[in-house]
């Protein structure tokens, strides 16, 4: 499989202390992949450095066959992010908060990119309600919509579906899945909601102070762990109790 | 749909849209931009009226209410500027914004446009009013009003490139600059008295301020009607070096920022 993301000794210290090392990972073109770890792990560092808010100590990031530490702006053109802890801005309504990022993503005709996005997320009602006004599972989905908002050839979440009710949080999901096959674009996402994991990832990466100790389908890790549910290999990654991978 | 066209003045238009639909979401924004200007043009409006009495000499050609107003767009720009890049840390969307093909400067360029309207905003009514109320018009001074003007607002954003740098490194507990920055060079600007009022070694400072340059260079234009081009030359000179020295202290800030993790903390 093409790989989208491919760092190479991704290394990243704040004042000595070690949050990633040598990190060495590939995510291919099309899939849908976790990042799973502990507090601490290295889960926000990494993606920090995949999204190029950080830059790493050492070590190599390329995305889309690119040099993304040297030059990480035309990758971003083609990225995108959600994360529940990053706001959009919250006096904006919903629809000026869209036709905002569909400019700084490049679209001089904003309208059908708003109208596109207020459809697949189901914005309507609310498109003109300033965001400080909504619920925190709309908030998401907005968060969601502006992801979306260039049609990205990767996408780095970070817990998608936090505040979403159960029937929202399955319809994120299954567009999310649908998106990736459709356009075979790139998921990488760090959550800690095991259920969703194993219902959307096809592969998991789990870090654990910031190396990387294990990697597999959520099915291929519960059989080498001997493991009923994903929460269980979690568990013994965290305590420790597995090999490193090479 | 259209297609996506990466330029830099999309994405500049783009960044401004949002500082325009902040500034429309609240008329008490709107009208506190014109409101500080025209209080100081009304105190100091009555200061040269109670001078014109009483020492003529010391307000002739409306000379203090128009240092009032071309000052004032420097503190405006300044504020309107840095203020427009506090919402950012306060919403919490700075991290949105450069996981985005956003560049730095284009940033810098749409807090320039921003801090532009929004002095405009400020000014205009207040020298508007200045005309009737007190019989001085700014506009009288012409062409040189607006070499005057650009002055003051270059060396408004070369201060705010230094504050939104310390702002992007040190976070929201560094935010009391924004207000106190800009009056450590007012007593060596010589808004309200000719440089010569300095001691000797205050003079020299002076001579390294720009906007002593244009205070000068307004005083000369509306009291001895002589237009000193080679005052205005200094203030130029002196604000491009300015802005370079703000831009590398934000580019510094913004990359210390970013090796220290702090793009996605700020604000919190």
């Amino acid at each position: 499989m093409e790989p989208v993301i491919e760092t190479r000794k991704l290394t990243k210290r704040y004042d000595g202390v070690v949050a990633v090392d040598e990190l060495d990972l590939i995510v291919g073109k099309g899939s849908v992949t976790a990042l799973l770890g502990g507090n601490g792990a290295g889960k926000t560092t990494t993606l920090s450095m995949l999204l190029g808010l950080l830059s790493p100590t050492s070590g190599e990031i390329s995305i889309f066959g690119e040099d993304f530490v040297a030059n990480r702006f035309s990758a971003l053109a083609r990225m995108n992010f959600s994360s529940p802890y990053v706001d959009l801005p919250q006096r904006l309504t919903v629809r000026e908060n869209l036709k905002v990022y569909a400019k700084l993503y490049g679209f001089g005709e904003v309208n059908p990119v708003v109208d596109r996005l207020a459809q697949e997320f189901d914005l309507t009602d609310f498109l003109d309600r300033r965001l400080r006004r909504l619920s925190s599972g709309q908030k998401t989905r907005v968060s969601l919509a502006k992801a979306f908002v260039n049609e990205p050839d990767l996408l780095l979440l970070d817990e998608p579906t936090a505040s979403l009710d159960p029937e929202t949080a399955s319809w994120i999901r299954d567009f999310l899945k649908s998106y990736c096959e459709e356009r075979s674009a790139t998921i990488l996402l760090a959550s800690h909601d095991m259920r969703e994991v194993e219902l959307l990832c096809e592969d998991v990466l789990l870090l654990r102070r910031g190396k990387l100790v294990e990697r597999g389908s959520p099915a291929d890790l519960l059989r080498r762990f001997g493991r009923k549910t994903l929460e269980d290999v979690f568990l013994d990654v965290a305590r420790g109790q597995h090999g490193e991978v090479a | 749909m259209s297609i996506p066209d990466h330029s830099s003045l999309r994405r500049i238009s783009g960044l401004l849209l949002r500082y325009l639909y902040l500034l429309r979401s609240s008329w008490p924004r709107i009208i506190e931009i014109a409101y500080w200007p025209t209080m100081q043009l009304i105190i100091w409006g009555f200061v040269t009226k109670y001078f014109s009495d009483v020492r003529p000499e010391l307000s002739a050609a409306g000379v203090l209410i128009s240092a009032v107003l071309i000052w004032d767009s420097l503190f405006r720009s300044h504020v309107s500027y840095t203020l427009s890049f506090l919402e950012e840390l306060w919403s919490r969307n700075l991290a949105n914004l450069f996981v985005s093909p956003l560049r730095p400067w284009e940033l810098i360029c749409s807090l320039a446009s921003i801090s532009m309207l929004r002095t405009l905003i400020g000014i205009i009514p207040a020298a508007i009013l200045a005309i009737p109320f007190f019989g001085v018009s700014v506009f009288d001074m012409g062409f040189p009003l607006l070499a005057f003007f650009m002055n003051l607002v270059l060396c408004g954003w070369a201060i705010s490139l230094v504050v939104t740098g310390i702002l992007i490194r040190y976070g929201l507990g560094a935010e009391s600059l924004t207000w106190v920055l800009p009056f450590l060079i007012a007593p060596v600007s010589c808004i309200y008295y000719p440089v010569e009022t300095l001691p000797q070694w205050l003079q020299s400072i002076a001579a390294c301020i720009s906007t002593s340059y244009v205070f000068e260079g307004m005083r000369s234009l509306l009291l001895q009607g002589e237009l000193k081009l080679d005052l205005l030359a200094w203030a130029f000179s002196l604000n491009l070096l300015y802005i370079a020295i703000g831009f590398t202290c934000f580019m510094a800030a913004f990359r210390s920022a970013r090796r220290h993790g702090l793009l996605l903390q700020v604000g919190e």
